[in-house]
C-alpha cells in the first residue's frame, strides 16, 4: 500500500455503513440460534452494507503517483550481485544461525513437553468397567449405572450410563442400550426424565444401578432433549447421544469403547445405529458440517 | 537569594544518593521520563481509568501469590484447601474474596477504560497500536478470568469448565485439539486443573505484565489525548501533506525522485 512518494498515513475516507455491517453480522449470529428468517435479514444487510462500506473504502482513489524508474531502497542492483560477505557480515549472521539453532534446540523439546503428553500418553488402552451381572438390568427399563472409570483418579473419573436390557435380536445375541450421560451439545449431564425407582438402587462393587421410568432424556444447561433411543429431539444438541461398546463376560456386562452417533433408526433390539468415532460435544459427525471437522483428535479412536 | 548552608547540606544529603544511582543506571532521569509529563489541562477523572485498571490487575497480582502459598492444585485437595483459606486461615477470607472480587472489579474497569478510549477517539493517529495492546490485554483477562474459575474445584466451577473446554472443541478443524490440549488428555481431570493453574498463575499474567508495559511506554511516548470538546488542540499533529517525514527508518523520499 505504501509508496515512497506519498508518506501520509493511508487511512480511508470516514464511512458509517459499517455498523449497518455490524448489525447483520449480530443479526446473522443471532439467527443463526434463534430463527431463519433473522439469518436472512442478516445476511441481507451484511451483503447491502458490506458492499456500501466497500464501495466507500474503494471510491475516493487517490491520484495514481507518479511511476519511479530509479532503482527503490532495498532493491538489489547489479553491483550488489558478486560482492564478497565481508567478515562482520559474515561473523553477525553466524552468530544470528548458530544463536537460532542453540534457541530452537532448547525450544523445541519444550514445546513438544507441552503439548504432545494430551495427545499421545492417554487414551491407548480403553478402560473397561464391569457393571455386574445382566440379570440386574430389567428388559426393556432404563437403568442409571454410576461408576468410576478410573479408580486410580479417583471421583474425577466418576462417570454415568444408560443401560436398557432389550432382550434379544432377531438373530438371538442379547442386545443393550448403552448411553453415555454427558450432552452431546456441550458436555453437561443429561438427566432421564421419569421417576428414578430408589427404592430398587443397587451397589454392585463400587456401581451404583438405579432403575428409571425414561421415556427421555434432557440437559439442565441448555435444554437439550433426547427421545428414549438418545436421537435428538430439541434443543441445541448436533447428533445423537454417545454410546458405550459392549460385551458380556461371564455373565456381567461390560462397558468398552465409547463412540459417536450420528443418529438412530429404529428402536431397542432392532435399532440401525449409525456410528463414528468418539468426538467432541458440539462437533457434528454426520452432515455437510462434518467437513468442519477433518482431523480426528488422537486417543478418539479409542 | 543565596540558600543557606544548612538548606544546601540537607539538599546534598537528599541527592547525594540519588546522583549516585542516577550516575550508574541514569534511573532517574528515566522515571522523571516516566512521571513528569505534561497532559492537556481539561483532562478529569476519566482518564483516571486506565490507572484504576493497572491497580487492580496489580492487586489481583499480589492477592494471588499469597493465595497461591495455601492453594493445593490437586482434584483431592484443592477445594479442601480453598475451604481452609476461607475458613481457618487468619485473613484468608479477606484475601480470598479480595481475589474473586477484585476479577470482576478488574474487567469492569478495563471495559470502562476501553469505552473512555473509545468515546473520546483516543484510539485514533497515532495511538493505534496502543489500542491493539490493550485489546490483547483483555482477552488474556477473559482467559484469567476462564481458568481461574477452575480452579476452586466445585461444581460449578467443574461443569463451567466443562462447557468451556467443549466450546473451544467446537471450533472447525484445531478446535478439538485446543480443547484436548486445555483438559490435558482424553478426559477433564487431574492434569486439567494443574494446566488451568499454570496458565492462571504464570504464563498469562507474565503475558499481560509484558503488554502493559508495552500499552504504559506508548502512553508515555504518545502522551495523553485532550478530550474531544477541548479547546486546546494538544498532542501530535496529524501528517496529511504529501512529502517526506521526519522519524522514518524509510530513506527519505526525496532521494529517489526523479529530477
Amino acid at each position: 500500500m505504501s509508496d515512497d512518494q506519498r508518506d501520509t498515513p493511508h487511512v480511508p475516507a470516514p464511512s458509517l455503513w459499517p455498523i449497518g455491517f455490524a448489525i447483520g453480522v449480530a443479526c446473522i449470529l443471532v439467527g443463526l440460534v434463534v430463527s431463519v428468517p433473522a439469518l436472512i435479514v442478516g445476511v441481507i444487510l451484511t451483503l447491502v452494507f458490506g458492499a456500501l462500506w466497500l464501495r466507500d473504502v474503494f471510491a475516493p482513489a487517490p491520484a495514481p503517483a507518479p511511476a519511479v524508474e530509479t532503482p527503490r531502497y532495498g532493491q538489489i542492483t547489479e553491483a550488489d550481485l558478486g560482492t564478497p560477505v565481508d567478515r562482520a557480515t559474515f561473523l553477525s549472521l553466524a552468530t544470528i544461525g548458530v544463536n537460532g539453532l542453540i534457541g530452537a534446540g532448547l525450544a523445541i523439546p519444550v514445546l513438544g513437553f507441552g503439548v504432545l503428553p494430551s495427545f499421545l500418553d492417554e487414551g491407548v488402552d480403553t478402560h473397561e468397567v464391569d457393571l455386574g451381572p445382566i440379570t440386574n438390568f430389567p428388559e426393556g427399563q432404563y437403568v442409571i449405572a454410576t461408576y468410576l472409570e478410573n479408580p486410580d483418579q479417583g471421583e474425577v473419573s466418576r462417570r454415568t450410563a444408560f443401560v436398557r436390557n432389550n432382550g434379544l435380536t432377531d438373530d438371538g445375541v442379547p442386545s443393550f442400550t448403552t448411553i453415555f450421560s454427558r450432552c452431546v451439545h456441550l458436555g453437561c449431564p443429561v438427566q432421564p426424565n421419569g421417576p428414578i425407582d430408589e427404592e430398587a438402587k443397587k451397589d454392585v462393587k463400587g456401581v451404583e444401578l438405579r432403575p428409571v421410568l425414561a421415556a427421555s432424556f434432557g440437559c439442565p444447561c441448555h435444554g437439550g432433549l433426547y427421545d428414549s433411543e438418545g436421537n435428538r429431539n430439541a434443543g441445541p444438541p448436533v447428533r445423537s447421544l454417545d454410546r458405550f461398546e459392549f460385551s458380556i463376560k461371564n455373565g456381567n456386562l461390560i462397558l468398552g469403547r465409547l463412540f459417536s452417533v450420528g443418529r438412530v433408526d429404529g428402536t431397542g433390539a432392532k435399532a440401525r445405529i449409525s456410528k463414528y468415532y468418539k468426538a467432541y460435544p458440539g462437533v457434528h459427525v454426520d452432515g455437510i458440517e462434518r467437513f468442519l471437522y477433518p482431523i480426528p483428535t488422537p486417543g478418539s479412536r479409542g | 537569594m543565596a540558600k543557606s548552608a544548612r538548606r544546601r547540606q540537607l539538599e546534598a544529603v537528599v541527592l547525594y544518593p540519588l546522583d549516585w544511582i542516577e550516575e550508574r543506571s541514569g534511573l532517574v532521569g528515566y522515571t522523571k521520563w516516566f512521571l513528569f509529563r505534561n497532559v492537556p489541562s481539561d483532562i478529569s477523572w476519566a482518564q483516571s481509568l486506565g490507572f484504576a485498571t493497572l491497580m487492580a490487575f496489580i492487586s489481583q497480582a499480589l492477592t494471588g501469590v499469597f493465595l497461591a502459598m495455601y492453594y493445593k492444585p490437586d482434584p483431592d485437595s484443592a477445594y479442601a484447601s480453598i475451604e481452609s483459606i476461607t475458613q481457618d486461615l487468619t485473613l484468608g477470607w479477606l484475601v480470598r474474596g479480595m481475589h474473586k472480587w477484585g476479577a470482576s472489579v478488574f474487567i469492569i474497569l478495563l471495559f470502562l477504560h476501553m469505552g473512555r478510549v473509545f468515546l473520546f477517539g483516543a484510539y485514533k493517529y497515532p495511538r493505534e497500536l496502543n489500542w491493539i495492546v490493550g485489546v490483547l490485554i483483555l482477552v488474556l483477562g477473559m482467559l484469567e478470568g476462564f481458568t481461574g474459575y477452575l480452579l476452586p474445584w466445585d461444581n460449578t466451577a467443574y461443569w463451567a469448565t466443562v462447557v468451556g473446554i467443549n466450546l473451544n472443541a467446537t471450533a472447525p478443524i484445531a478446535g478439538p485439539f485446543l480443547a484436548q490440549w486445555l483438559q490435558g488428555g482424553l478426559n477433564i481431570g487431574t492434569n486439567t486443573l494443574a494446566t488451568f493453574y499454570a496458565l492462571h498463575m504464570l504464563l498469562i499474567p507474565g503475558a499481560i505484565f509484558a503488554l502493559i508495559g508495552l500499552h504504559l511506554y506508548l502512553v508515555v511516548r504518545l502522551g495523553v489525548t485532550s478530550p474531544p470538546w477541548s479547546k486546546t488542540a494538544a498532542g501530535r499533529e496529524r501528517i496529511e501533506a504529501p512529502g517526506p517525514r521526519e522519524g522514518l527508518i524509510r530513506e527519505p523520499a526525496t532521494e529517489s525522485e526523479p529530477t
